[in-house]
């Protein structure tokens, strides 16, 4: 029997607990992130309420000309729920020239270069509003590198990062997300239609238990199929695992001297605060 | 004297800056010996932080009168016993996790963490060296004994102790925690609880513990701070994640009573455990 239930009040407590943390000591009390109408950015959103209170987080919509109108009626009505600021900034004019710059661009780079603008559009948002760019990534994702790197990866800190994604569903109901957006389908909105599940080819609910006693549980991968988890499903798993890995680590430093970053020169980010 | 009434400092630390923590140190000595307290117990690095990585050389305290932070925590110890965690670098420039008890302006103790944990999250061994003796020591309370996270993992420590003569056993951690479920506290709370719950019960012991509070990069600390009596039962409990200074009292006449109704330390068969564990050590 696999449980992946979470106490989400001790949940929230960590967590909200984390970002007035992690803001505060370098001198930050206000927070942003790309608010998509999806159930990650929600729950980042309200927990960076409840730690920040409503009128230091800004909630910003980075809609693409194809993004469904659903998804941002959605966003505004978490952000009218809240009563946090918010800005909507469509990044259509941004992006489409670097789009046509090449012609029939695959369905990939196009959704990267979105991706990658609305990163930009967060950063500098972040600087007029003197906050920090609160990450949206959950567990689930950042283990099989679903993900853009640069693009929605991008943050100062990640809080949702270490609960599954069928988790995150749970502490969104506590948190108060509306039911719509729980209930969803994932999407990561870079073309008309996608969804997380169709283009991934499993359903989180499935992975998210795979994954579970692969990391957490430390199961060996020919216990998983002995429990009953295909081999092919097992093997692309470990596979999206083992070649994204790259997007959850800083680039390597070639050594040359006594002493380099990374390797012998280590310390916390949170260093003397 | 009968009644002792102990503080735990549940606090936050800034990583790595030893001064700002002794300032920390002192206003909260200074709010304990307003409460009267007797004796006040600091968690694991507290002048430092925990996860000090190279920090861990730059940090570190040769401890004696002349020091300018243990002269200052010297000082404050004229009226209250204090048991303070910070880096020690002895006289061969090895670095070691660990705590002080310092008493009527003296250095009476110093424990030296003996179990470095390194795997999972953890990564001491690769910073400090290694404690190589556990010994309990005579304070104006009776006999104690001082040990650091997990070193009281292995049960051999605070049984150590216990033989040594400790009737009050000092606990200091920095428990990052982990293991969230279903449950209303996380698996490392509960597992750390029911540990010093089982000392306190099997010595017929006194147990205080203090366990720091706040994050460090993605790590939380969660407090959770107690004491318990020699029946095993819980004397006193902070609040998880709270950052507080809580107080109890506790009656070491307690002591006669327990182990008046239930002799395990009178019947404990020490020449026998030396005799199995020289045969284990010598088959082995």
């Amino acid at each position: 029997m696999i449980d992946l239930t979470i106490n989400t009040e001790l949940a929230e407590k960590i967590l909200t607990g984390f970002i007035r943390s992690e803001l505060g000591r370098v001198g930050f009390k206000r927070a942003l992130m790309g608010v998509s109408g999806g159930i990650d950015s929600a729950v980042s959103l309200y927990l960076s309420a409840k730690a920040l209170g409503p009128e230091n987080v800004l909630a910003v919509r980075m809609p693409y000309k194809t993004s469904p109108k659903d998804t941002l009626d959605d966003a505004q009505e978490m952000i009218d729920d809240l009563g946090v600021q918010s800005i909507t900034i469509e990044i259509t004019e941004m992006v489409d020239p670097l789009i046509g710059y090449t012609k029939d661009i695959s369905k990939i780079r196009a959704g990267n270069i979105m991706a990658r603008m609305r990163m930009i559009v967060l950063y500098d948002q972040s600087v007029a509003f003197n906050g920090l760019v609160m990450g949206t990534s959950n567990k689930t994702e950042m283990l099989l590198g679903y993900t853009t790197v640069f693009g929605d990866s991008a943050a100062a800190i990640q809080p949702i990062g270490d609960l599954y994604k069928t988790q995150v569903r749970q502490l969104a109901r506590h948190l108060g997300v509306p039911e719509k957006v729980v209930s969803k389908a994932p999407s990561a909105d870079l073309w008309e239609g996608q969804t997380d599940e169709g283009e991934l080819g499993f359903r989180y609910a499935d992975v998210d238990q795979l994954l579970y006693l692969l990391v957490d549980q430390r199961y060996r991968p020919e216990t998983c199929i002995e429990e009953g988890f295909e081999q092919a499903f097992v093997e692309r798993v470990l596979k999206l695992m083992r070649q994204n890995h790259f997007k959850r680590v800083m680039p390597p430093i070639a050594k040359l001297s006594q002493r380099t970053i990374g390797y012998d020169f280590l310390y916390l980010r949170d260093w003397g605060t | 004297m009968m009644k002792v009434k102990i503080a735990l400092a549940q606090f936050n630390t800034i990583l790595g800056d030893v001064n700002v923590n002794l300032n920390r140190h002192l206003e909260l000595i200074a709010e304990a010996r307003q409460q009267n307290t007797d004796l006040m117990i600091f968690p694991e690095l507290s002048l430092t932080g925990y996860a000090l990585l190279d920090l861990a050389v730059e940090t570190a305290i040769r401890p004696h009168q002349d020091d300018p932070v243990f002269n200052e925590l010297l000082s404050a110890s004229q009226d209250l016993d204090l048991m303070v965690g910070f880096v020690h670098e002895d006289r061969r420039h090895r670095f070691y996790i660990a705590s002080a008890y310092l008493a009527n302006g003296k250095i009476i103790h110093i424990h030296n963490k003996i179990y470095l944990p390194t795997y999972g999250m953890f990564d001491e061994g690769r910073y400090f060296a290694p404690g190589d003796s556990v010994r309990a020591f005579d304070t104006r309370f009776g006999r104690v004994g001082m040990l650091i996270c997990e070193d009281f993992w292995h049960a051999s420590l605070p049984y150590l102790l216990w033989l040594d003569g400790a009737d009050i056993l000092l606990f200091a951690s920095a428990s990052p925690g982990r293991g969230l479920n279903q449950a209303p506290r996380l698996s490392s709370s509960e597992w750390v609880e029911h540990t010093n719950r089982a000392y306190a019960g099997l010595f017929t012991n006194f147990v205080a513990h203090a366990n720091r509070v706040g994050y460090e990069d993605g790590l939380n600390f969660w407090g959770g701070s107690t004491i318990f009596d020699p029946n095993g039962d819980l004397i006193v409990r902070a609040q998880d994640f709270e950052q507080t200074l809580i107080t109890a009292e506790i009656d070491l006449n307690q002591l006669h009573r327990s182990r008046a109704r239930l002799p395990l330390l009178r019947d404990e068969r020490t020449i026998l455990v030396k005799r199995e564990l020289e045969r284990i050590l010598g088959e082995s």
